[in-house]
């Protein structure tokens, strides 16, 4: 069995998820808007859903938008307060090492005639909330930072910048796709107005996700078209995806204390086995404020899409910050803000762990791991520059 | 990302991995911003046969089979000869590379006329056809920090 270390990727649905769905795909194929009895109970279930979402962000179920992905939940908050609020200023903050679908969309705002602050993560890939709190002008219009980061697992102060944003009067985003399931978040107590979550990061199907917007924050609509989701997001539901991110949900914050402490003493000992085992390697992002799952090093003079074919060649799926898993030509943002020279940018290896994680898959990392590296090493003509 | 068959089995298996101490030529290009760093070293007879070639380099799948097939294709070649390998022949002989892979076969063919100028720098020798290197690296861009 090839050991899969790319969960924040994505994740396998559960089959008790999969059970729940599957009948709304089958026999339960009614379209929640009509009115016959076939309807009401995909309506049902949908409200059903709606509640379970509500209730694992210590929401109310109206505060809950049900979306195509979590980048469509982004660009929506972000794109429809800048909006709304144009006439009051057009100054966003936001960091340098939101995911794209935040990244980009405030790109296309400054098209657009805003103006975006990216404030910057120091060393350890945290953001400083004095630093946001130091970027307010009389025309900022929106906060959006990332409760966690995808690519290096660190958590940002979010219960800092909420209280800031409040004090300020600013709405305040945050882009929570990797933390929710994973971390406790609670939208009320840590003052946020605007949430972003995924189905597939938490062991729910691919293609749906929820915006949390609070109650009394006027957001228009952003997909145009029937008047589902109060008129906010039209688009027949994806009735069967919605139960079965709800479900997942409801499943892992049940189990999220369990999880994480489980998970992270299995990334302490990556961590540790690694940085003790190979040398010229680093971790990167913070030791104590990361995500129970995540692990991200790099590791000199290599390349990462190199190690990750030899990993794949052993059975271990993992990622990399490299430019060549990126598409693009240039190594990840994320590792560049933290300061990483473009090298060790491409040299980075992330491991995310999950559910069918056990000590064991460590030992198989271990066993493969150090000469993988050496192996590459020895055919770079940087080693020993 | 897909990989040929034969892509895979250079990757996996890369001929000529090496350095050649006292090498006629050795050519250096790529650089550490894009992620690919190809060092080839060539040795060529007094009658102008490449005996034979070695490499480093860091880089993906990719950069790895090309610098592996390209020092395959130039031993027992006529200088003259080697000018006729360009990307397009090495990628060829992989069966072909994904679209955005195509640059790191750029590469390699970089790599092969940075070490025969080289070679023909330090031997006096005129090559047909070769022009200096524009991407070769100074070692001093090499320093990891
Ligand atoms: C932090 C973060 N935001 C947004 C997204 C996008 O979510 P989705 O894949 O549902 O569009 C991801 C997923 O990769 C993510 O990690």
């Amino acid at each position: 069995m090839p050991i899969y270390f790319d969960h924040a990727a994505t994740t396998a649905t559960r089959p008790e998820v999969l059970e729940k769905m599957l009948p709304l795909l089958g026999d339960g194929y009614g379209n929640p808007s009509s009115v016959y009895a076939l309807a009401r109970t995909a309506k049902k279930a949908l409200e059903q859903a709606r509640d379970q979402v509500a209730a694992a962000i210590n929401a109310t179920p109206q505060e809950i938008f049900f979306t195509g992905s979590g980048t469509e939940s982004d660009n929506w908050a972000v794109i429809a307060t800048a909006e709304q609020l144009s006439a009051r200023g057009k100054h966003i903050i936001t960091s340098n090492v939101e995911h794209h679908a935040v990244l980009h969309t405030c790109k296309y705002l400054e098209k657009r005639g805003y103006e975006v602050t990216y404030i910057p993560i120091n060393s350890d890939g945290l953001i400083s909330a004095a630093d946001v709190e130091k970027a307010i002008r009389p025309d900022t219009i929106l906060i959006s930072i990332m409760a966690a980061n995808n690519e290096i697992g660190t958590l940002q102060p979010i219960d800092e910048i909420g209280a800031i944003a409040k004090s300020h009067k600013i709405a305040f985003h945050t882009d929570a796709v990797q933390a929710v399931g994973h971390v406790p978040i609670d939208v009320k107590a840590q003052n946020i107005d605007m949430l972003s979550l995924s189905g597939h990061k938490f062991y729910g199907p691919k293609g749906v996700g929820a915006l949390f917007v609070r109650k009394g924050i006027a957001i228009k609509s952003f997909i145009h078209g029937g008047a589902q989701e109060r008129g906010r997001r039209a688009g027949t539901e994806n009735v069967a995806g919605i139960v079965g991110m709800a479900e997942a949900l409801a499943l892992a914050v049940s189990e999220m204390l369990e999880e994480a402490a489980r998970q992270s003493a299995i990334r302490d000992r990556i961590i540790d086995e690694v940085l003790a085992t190979v040398p010229k390697s680093r971790l990167n992002g913070s030791r104590d404020k990361r995500l129970p799952n995540n692990v991200n090093i790099s590791f000199d003079y290599i390349e990462g899409e190199s190690l990750l074919l030899l990993l794949d060649m052993k059975g271990i799926y993992a990622s990399s910050g490299s430019a060549c898993t990126s598409g693009s030509l240039d190594p990840s943002h994320v590792l560049l803000a933290i300061g990483l020279p473009h090298e060790k940018a491409h040299g980075s290896l992330r491991i995310t762990l999950g559910r069918d994680n056990a000590d064991s898959d460590v030992d198989t990392l271990m066993k493969e791991l150090p000469s993988i590296v050496q192996r590459l090493r020895d055919m770079s003509p940087l080693t020993g520059q | 990302m897909l990989y040929s068959d034969k892509v895979m089995d250079h990757f996996m298996n890369p001929r000529n991995v090496g350095e050649i101490s006292d090498a006629s030529g050795v050519g250096l290009v790529g650089n550490a911003k894009c992620g690919d760093i190809m060092k080839m070293f060539l040795k060529i007879s007094d009658n102008g046969v490449v005996e034979d070639a070695k490499f480093k380099t860091f880089g993906c799948g990719a950069a790895v089979a090309t610098s592996s097939m390209a020092t395959e294709m130039v031993k027992g070649k006529s200088v003259g000869d080697v000018m006729s390998i360009t990307n397009k022949t090495v990628m060829e002989a992989l069966d072909g590379l994904p679209a955005v892979k195509v640059h790191c076969s750029c590469l390699a063919e970089e790599a092969l006329h940075a070490a025969l100028w080289d070679y023909s720098k330090k031997s006096n020798v005129a090559i047909d056809g070769l022009k200096e290197p524009v991407s070769d690296i100074g070692e001093h861009d090499l320093t990891m920090v």
